[in-house]
Order: structure tokens, then C-alpha cells, then sequence
């Protein structure tokens, strides 16, 4: 704001009183305010700080090692995070393999195939289902969906695969209904909804000319998702993906339910397995033990750390985006 | 003449194909969904009475409803949207008004952004290790915390934009008036914003009303009833996750009904933050 200063004009007082009372309570808001800013970033330096402090012990006790082994014996008090860390990743990306693409169909579904009357309600229907908690889910998972997967698909999936290469290594086992791959559908089916609506968003900011004039030049519908909208939205489909990604890297509860809380890696997608949350959830209030505690922190402290990296990546990604629709319509 | 009418089916074709499979993605999304919500819905509404809100969670094998589970939620819940939204609505006035184009508020906004997505396991680390060895104990007031470190950053988004799309005009206005910037940001500004920061908030305790991972070791569970504070607390989540996972039948039907009760709830709030928006836009 911009001082203009006045000569020759004589204020009474009691007004003066009141621009120096009024200027004071200025002072002490921006403080306020400010200083509620700084808590954000304190609360954040905070939890990172709090984690290393607490993951200190087991770090000096195993070192690199808690990264490469998957040795987890709370009784010799042996550590090592690697299980937990490989679920953590593959059920993520898997979920992701599986919730990209279907995301993406969904997104262009609401945008390009379907009637006009019904995009808007479907539209919403898929915004609230983002919004419900990941606990429901998980036990939908459990009730639901782990025991008519272990009784009807599994074992004849298992079957289906097992005289093929890789595959029956990959789909083998006996059919628990829960594991990595469970935990893995889950996850996609949560981020799903998530995903849908971040990339309807984007594809609705493509802006109609640019469509308009490829359905002219005699494009297809599809051409013009392809070689328009697609190569339009990529930046921002891209950003939310790493978004959901983020989510599910970290998401607990849609996944303790169903993961079995296995510490071994298997090369069995159908095999139980554990995630960082998963084991952090099932093991910590019973944990007994400085160092079972810190290892469990210090696994928390890889979580942080990898979500803080893609979700970084995706809000870099993001800004740049919203920086080039600035432009645009500016 | 021959050679275009090929490669006009061929791409007749790949649109043809690609605008099922697309459709099919859709309807693969929607099933999925339905069959969630259906299940939620028979389970829940079967098992749902009025001993819910009238009886203590059960031993294995008795009956009983969740009444202690739910006040302790409420009262969480309540404590965390008390102390979180203002803290909320000034660091988001901050990055809105006074800091707008400071270097301090890209920072804020990145971090809080991230925060808004952390995994909210870490949370409850961060709070076990602040307050609840400190207290020595587990206590409702930990659980408080850690939803209200949750609730923040979700105020802070929607004040900042909702600020955004104040007109600057009405800024301008008040200050030709003479309105230092504080009078004009609490008599103008925020009341211009007001229905979008009530929806913010709405929509911070949409998000907390089904958190379960950050209370697990923070508020943890108490099977009686309690108000006290500093005191283990039932909670709706932790005691959905508890009975969901226990071998008795007793438990997994009152798993459900609290499933159901928060799935409602949070709906509930997202329509009402969604029907507030659009009448503050007509």
C-alpha cells in the first residue's frame, strides 16, 4: 500500500488516536498471522526432526543394513526394513499400473462419451467417493473382497497360469484371499476416484478451440483425446497421478487389513507381505524395546522421506501448470 | 479412392475401439465403487440399531453398541477443528493478503501442500513421540493433536483460495476508506470469503472424521467410557479397526455400523461443503 502524505490539512486529535490504534492492531494481525505461517512450516520441521531423533538408535545399530535386509526379529532385537519398504513400493505401483489407465478411461468417458445430462452427476458420485475414509475400504476389503477372491478367482487363476513362464512364479501359492496383490486392488480401487476426478479437471481446462479445430480438420473422437487433449493435459494428469501416488504410498489402513503382515518378500504376488504403515500400525503400541521403537520410527522416517519426494515432484509439476494457465488466460 | 476408404475405416475403427475400452474403464470404476458403497450400505444398516447409541463397546461375545466410541470421536474431533481452523485461517489469510508475493509464502505453500498428503501414520509418530512420552500416557488430548495437525493444512488450502477470489476492487475500496489492512481483511475480505472458508472446514472435518492411522498410538482406545483428557479414548476409527480385526462376529457387525456411521458423516459434510459453494456462487 502506498503512503500518501498530506501537507496543509490539520486532522483533530482524537482522529489521529484512532489511525495510531488502527495501525497498532495492523502490527499486531500481520504478526499473527505470520506467525501461524511459521507454525506450518514449524509443525513440518518438527515431524521430520522428531522422526530422525526418535529413528537415531536404530540407525547407529544397523546402519545401512536396515535398508537391505529383511531380517525382522523383535526377540533378538535384529532389524531390517527392506520387506516392509518392498511392499510399501510395489503395492503402490502396481495400484498405480492398475489406476492410471482405468483413471484416465473414467476421465474420458465423463468428458468426451457421456450424455451431457448424466456428466455432471457421475461427475459428483466420483468426487464424494474420493472423499471417503481409507478404513472403509480396508474392511470392505476383508469382509468382502479378500474371502470371494480367495474362494472364486484365485485358484482358478492360479490354475489359469501355471504352466506359463514367469507368470506362475509371479500369480502362485496357496489362496489366502489376503496380500501384496489384495492390498494392491485396494489401493487402486481408493485412489481411483482420485485420480478421475484430478484428470476430468485437467482435460476440462484444454481449452474448446483447440478441440473444436481438430474435430474440423476431420478428427476422430479419439484423434482428438490422443493427439489434443492428452498432449494438453500431460503436465497436470502426470502431477495428479504423482499425487495419488504420494497417497498410496502412505495410505495405512486400506492396506493393514488386507497386506497379512508378512516380513518376507516373496516372489509370489499372492503371498502375504507388510508395508511401512502396515507394520508400523500392526507392531507399534506392542512394540517392546528402544530399538524395536526407533526401527519402527526409522521406517516411518523412509516413509516421510519417499512421500516427500514424489509428493514434491508432483507439486513442482503442478505449479508449473497453473503457472502456464495464468498465462493462457491472462 | 480404394486406399482411403482403408485407412478411413481403420481409423473408424481405433476410434471405435478405443471409445469402448474407455467406457469399459468407467463401468469397471463404477461397479467397483457400487459394490463398495452396497456392502457398506446392507452391513451396516443390518446391523445398526439403537443399541449403537445407547450402549459401551462389548466384551467378546456380549452385546453392546459404540455410544463411548462416538463421544470420543466428537469430542477429538471437536478439540481439533477448535484449535486447528484458526491457526488455519491466518497462516491462509498470511499467503492471501499480507504475504502474497513474499518469498516466506512459497515456502509455506509447498510445505503445506505436502503436508496436506503426508501419510498420516508419520503424524502419529510425530505426536506419540511429542506428547505421549512426555505424558507418559496416552491421552485423548494426543489424539486431538495429531487430528488437528491434519486439519491445518486443509484450512490453510481453501483460506488462501477462497481469499483469491475476493476482488481486489473490494480490497481498494475499504482502503480509500481509510481501513487500516487488519480491519479491512476481517470487515471485508473474510466476510466476502466466508461461505468458502466454512466449506474449507466442513471439508477438514469430512477429512478427520475417518482417520485412523495417526490415533492408533496417540488417543489409542478405551473400551469404557471416558471424557477425561488426558486418558486413553474410544474412538470410531481405532475401534472399526480393533473389531474388524478380532475373530468374533459380535465385533465385525459393530465394525460395520461404524463404518457406515463415518461414511455417512463424511458424506453428509461433503454434500453440505458442495451445496454451501454453489449457493454462495448463484
Amino acid at each position: 500500500m502506498v503512503d500518501v502524505a498530506l501537507s496543509g490539512v490539520t486532522v483533530p486529535e482524537h482522529k489521529v488516536a484512532a489511525v495510531k490504534r488502527g495501525s497498532a492492531g495492523d502490527v499486531r494481525f500481520r504478526a499473527l498471522t505470520l506467525a501461524a505461517s511459521v507454525l506450518v512450516l514449524a509443525v513440518f520441521a518438527g515431524v521430520m526432526l522428531s522422526l530422525a531423533m526418535g529413528a537415531a538408535p536404530a540407525i547407529k545399530a544397523f546402519g545401512f543394513d536396515f535398508l537391505t535386509t529383511q531380517y525382522w526379529n523383535p526377540v533378538t532385537e535384529k532389524f531390517g526394513g527392506l520387506a516392509s519398504i518392498y511392499g510399501t513400493l510395489i503395492s503402490s505401483v502396481i495400484a498405480m499400473l492398475l489406476a492410471v489407465p482405468v483413471g484416465i478411461g473414467i476421465a474420458i468417458f465423463l468428458t468426451e462419451i457421456c450424455p451431457r445430462p448424466l456428466r455432471r452427476p457421475i461427475g459428483i458420485a466420483i468426487e464424494l467417493l474420493a472423499g471417503i475414509p481409507s478404513i472403509v475400504y480396508g474392511i470392505w476389503g476383508l469382509f468382502s473382497f479378500a474371502p470371494y477372491f480367495q474362494e472364486n478367482i484365485q485358484p482358478w487363476f492360479v490354475d489359469l497360469v501355471a504352466n506359463v513362464p514367469v507368470l506362475q512364479d509371479v500369480f502362485a501359492g496357496p489362496p489366502y484371499g489376503i496380500g501384496i496383490f489384495t492390498a494392491s486392488f485396494i489401493l487402486m480401487i481408493m485412489i481411483l476416484p482420485f485420480i478421475s476426478a484430478v484428470t476430468r479437471d485437467v482435460f476440462d481446462t484444454v481449452p474448446a478451440t483447440l478441440k473444436e479445430s481438430a474435430y474440423a480438420m476431420g478428427c476422430t473422437t479419439w484423434e482428438v483425446v490422443w493427439r489434443v487433449v492428452l498432449p494438453f493435459a500431460r503436465t497436470g494428469v502426470v502431477g495428479g497421478a504423482m499425487l495419488a501416488l504420494g497417497r498410496a504410498l502412505g495410505e495405512t489402513m486400506a492396506v493393514t487389513f488386507v497386506i497379512g503382515n508378512a516380513h518376507h518378500i516373496a516372489s509370489s504376488l499372492f503371498a502375504p507381505g507388510t508395508t511401512i504403515s502396515a507394520t508400523i500400525a500392526n507392531e507399534f503400541t506392542e512394540a517392546v524395546g528402544d530399538l524395536y521403537r526407533a526401527s519402527l520410527i526409522e521406517l516411518g522416517l523412509i516413509l516421510f522421506f519417499i512421500t516427500f519426494i514424489v509428493l514434491a515432484s508432483a507439486q513442482i509439476m503442478l505449479r508449473a501448470l497453473e503457472k502456464r494457465a495464468g498465462g493462457v488466460q491472462g | 479412392m480404394n486406399f482411403n476408404r482403408r485407412i478411413y475405416n481403420r481409423r473408424k475403427r481405433s476410434n471405435a475401439i478405443w471409445l469402448v475400452l474407455s467406457a469399459l474403464a468407467a463401468l469397471f470404476g463404477i461397479v467397483w465403487l457400487t459394490l463398495i458403497l452396497y456392502s457398506l450400505f446392507y452391513n451396516g444398516f443390518s446391523s445398526l440399531n439403537a443399541d449403537v447409541f445407547a450402549k459401551m463397546t462389548p466384551a467378546p461375545g456380549e452385546a453392546g453398541g459404540l455410544w463411548n466410541a462416538i463421544v470420543g470421536s466428537l469430542i477429538m474431533s471437536g478439540l481439533a477443528v477448535v484449535a486447528g481452523t484458526p491457526v488455519g485461517i491466518l497462516a491462509g489469510t498470511y499467503l492471501a493478503e499480507y504475504g502474497r508475493y513474499a518469498r516466506l509464502s512459497f515456502f509455506v505453500r509447498f510445505i503445506n501442500d505436502i503436508l496436506l498428503s503426508a501419510p498420516s501414520i508419520v503424524i502419529g509418530l510425530f505426536v506419540w513421540q511429542v506428547m505421549v512420552v512426555n505424558m507418559q500416557s496416552f491421552s485423548a488430548l494426543a489424539g486431538a493433536a495429531s487430528l488437528m495437525i491434519i486439519v491445518i493444512p486443509v484450512v490453510v488450502r481453501t483460506t488462501e483460495n477462497m481469499l483469491l477470489l475476493v476482488p481486489n476492487g473490494l480490497r481498494e475500496a475499504a482502503a480509500a476508506l481509510g481501513a487500516p489492512r487488519s480491519v479491512l481483511i476481517k470487515a471485508v475480505t473474510w466476510r466476502a470469503a466466508r461461505a468458502g472458508m466454512v466449506t474449507g472446514v466442513l471439508l477438514a472435518v469430512a477429512r478427520i472424521s475417518g482417520e485412523t492411522a495417526p490415533l492408533l498410538f496417540t488417543a489409542l482406545n478405551n473400551q469404557f467410557w471416558s471424557t477425561d483428557l488426558t486418558k486413553p479414548i474410544a474412538n470410531l476409527p481405532v475401534v472399526i479397526f480393533q473389531f474388524a480385526m478380532s475373530p468374533y462376529e459380535g465385533w465385525h457387525h459393530l465394525a460395520w455400523a461404524g463404518a457406515l456411521l463415518i461414511t455417512i458423516t463424511v458424506l453428509g459434510l461433503s454434500i453440505a461443503a458442495r451445496l454451501l459453494e454453489s449457493s454462495k456462487r448463484s
